[in-house]
């Protein structure tokens, strides 16, 4: 079984996460823009804040900024795009790809580590609470607080407009609406949410690194597919609700499969495990209602 | 007042498959006018009002919508002047927002939008009053997905939409080619109520000859990217779509060869 520890890193992961979900929600749903920037804006933001913490900022500060980091390079992908033509996707690779050199000469090095350096979470720690709640705690209330925001936003008149564009660009346009400026709004709000889970999720770990935005987009998409699966997404509101919980429930699910003895599963197998649930995310939900389909089909 | 000048647009320039849409095409709508425009497959109608609307941009000639040059401008930032409803159902709404989403978004068009709430409560009564008058019970569903909604029920909405604020001209691509018999003789009704009610200026494009007589002020009729003919008042009255075809045929000293303009 999972211990307290276990339990509650896989609840912090899966809180981050769900900020990176949240942002993934924004590209490939609501803007229909497959983005695969949040590979580099991950480490971006995480890289930003670490080294701006070391040379002795604010942490919330120095997380900003990380969250700025991310908004502009998301704002590229989206420009290539919209001013220069290139296809969505491959635009988002080229900006991942340019933030690999990006990242290494922020930090300079591959890594910084940040164990020794008051973060976001230090203050939190003089609470009475066990050390591996702190987090937790602190990081249910930014994704509480992201979440509001992003619902919000997505009912007012920009963010109506927002999906509007994703929908049908076509009537957008004939409504007046500058589809190429939502875009580059759009993708830059997304890749600023990934800069500031990357930014808590060095600030949580203790370092960050040059490859920690490997595979990513996988992990934020398992959960973007795993949460709508649970949480049907009829509504915004129940859609950003069903990224956090579909993160939750991924990290959860990797920690079960991890510490799950008599499979003989080991860390090196992270990778194959999470392209596992993934596939498992997206045909489940298709095989249940084939399975209704049959029952329903047996009682007629 | 809309004017059109000598717009010119070839498509594929330089290519093969060169196509010449529009051959010094002009044409001025005065204002509550509503006119109906004709002509075969290929005839430029429908790069006519793409033209119009900013979705294409003409290579040569001037667009001209109450006194502001609108040739360069792209689609977005005409919205606020040129209205429009597409021949295809679907197109002119967004099936995974609320009808009252959608027909919020109509009622900001070619405006500001800012980050207070998209749906107000100000508006319900001007969207229920707009779609009860449709009869079709929609001022009960205004939570209900646009997805839920029929063909013709999308297209009904679209026009209400596209009527919700003024503007200068209402565009009209075959709106109603794309639905059955009934429904179609439902939209072009509800159209004809619309535009007589606001006193709008429209342009509708449409592939029946009997259609473009029945409703309207004034026929034009395209060929090979030039107006042909264009009637109004009492020349028009009382014509008949085998008049028309003569007319076309004296004009052009051609043989009228398109089926789907004869019948219709």
């Amino acid at each position: 079984m999972l211990s307290n520890i276990a339990l509650y890193g896989a609840i912090e992961t899966g809180l981050i996460y769900g900020l990176v979900a949240f942002g993934i929600y924004l590209s490939f749903r609501v803007l229909d823009f497959p983005d695969l920037t949040v590979d580099g804006s991950f480490p971006l933001g995480a890289a930003v804040a670490a080294v701006l913490i070391i040379e002795g900022w604010n942490p919330w500060l120095a997380t900003g900024c990380a969250v700025m980091a991310g908004m502009a390079a998301g704002a590229v992908t989206a420009l290539l795009n919209v001013k220069l033509n290139i296809l969505n996707l491959l635009a988002s690779i080229l900006t991942m790809i340019a933030l690999y050199s990006v990242n290494l000469r922020i930090m300079g090095r591959p890594n910084v580590a940040l164990l020794t350096e008051e973060t976001v979470l230090t203050p939190w720690y003089d609470l009475d609470l066990a050390y591996h709640q702190v987090p937790v705690l602190l990081f249910i209330i930014v994704v509480f607080v992201a979440l509001i925001l992003l619902w919000r936003f997505m009912k007012s008149e920009t963010g109506l407009a927002m999906r509007a564009t994703g929908a049908n660009a076509r009537m957008a346009r004939a409504q007046g609406i500058a589809t190429g400026a939502m875009i580059v709004l759009g993708v830059a709000v997304s890749n600023g949410l990934v800069g500031l889970a990357g930014a808590l999720f060095a600030q949580s770990q203790g370092a960050a690194d040059v490859t920690m935005g490997v595979g990513v987009i996988v992990i934020g998409l398992a959960s973007l597919i795993g949460g709508e699966a649970v949480v049907t997404p009829s509504t915004v509101l129940r859609a950003l609700i069903a990224c956090v919980v579909g993160a939750i429930i991924y990290r959860l699910a990797i920690a079960f499969a991890l510490n799950a003895d008599f499979l003989g599963l080991q860390a090196q197998d992270l990778n194959l495990i999470t392209a596992v649930l993934v596939t498992l995310a997206i045909v489940l939900p298709g095989v249940r209602s084939s399975i209704a389909g049959k029952l329903t089909r047996k009682k007629a | 007042m809309i004017s059109a000048t000598d717009l010119r647009l070839t498509f594929g320039k330089g290519t093969p498959l060169e196509n010449p849409a529009l051959r010094g095409m002009s044409l001025t709508v005065n204002q509550g006018e509503f006119v109906t425009v004709i002509g075969s497959n290929g005839a430029g109608k429908s790069t006519f009002l793409n033209a119009l609307a900013g979705e294409v941009l003409v290579d040569s000639g001037q667009i001209v919508v109450d006194n502001l040059d609108v040739t360069k401008l792209p689609t977005h930032k005409r919205a606020g002047r040129v209205s429009r409803v597409f021949q295809d159902p679907l197109a002119g709404t967004c099936e995974g927002l609320t009808i009252e989403e959608n027909l919020a978004l109509a009622i900001k068009r070619g405006q500001r939008r800012g980050l207070t709430s998209a749906v107000k409560r100000q508006y319900m009564e001007k969207f229920r009053d707009s779609l009860s008058s449709l009869n079709l019970g929609l001022e009960k569903r205004l939570g209900d997905k646009m997805g839920l909604l029929s063909g013709g029920q999308r297209q009904a909405v679209s026009l209400l939409m596209a009527s919700l604020t003024p503007s200068s001209i209402l565009l009209l691509d075959e709106h109603t080619a794309a639905l059955d018999p009934k429904t179609a003789a439902f939209v072009l009704e509800l159209t004809t109520k619309i535009i007589e009610e606001q006193k709008l200026t429209a342009l509708m494009v449409t592939h029946s000859m009997k259609q473009a007589l029945e409703v309207g002020s004034r026929t034009v009729m395209l060929h090979q990217g030039q107006v042909v003919f264009d009637i109004e008042g009492k020349d028009r009255e009382g014509l008949e779509v085998k008049d028309l075809l003569g007319l076309f045929e004296k004009q052009r000293g051609l043989e009228v060869d398109d089926d789907s303009l004869l019948l219709g």
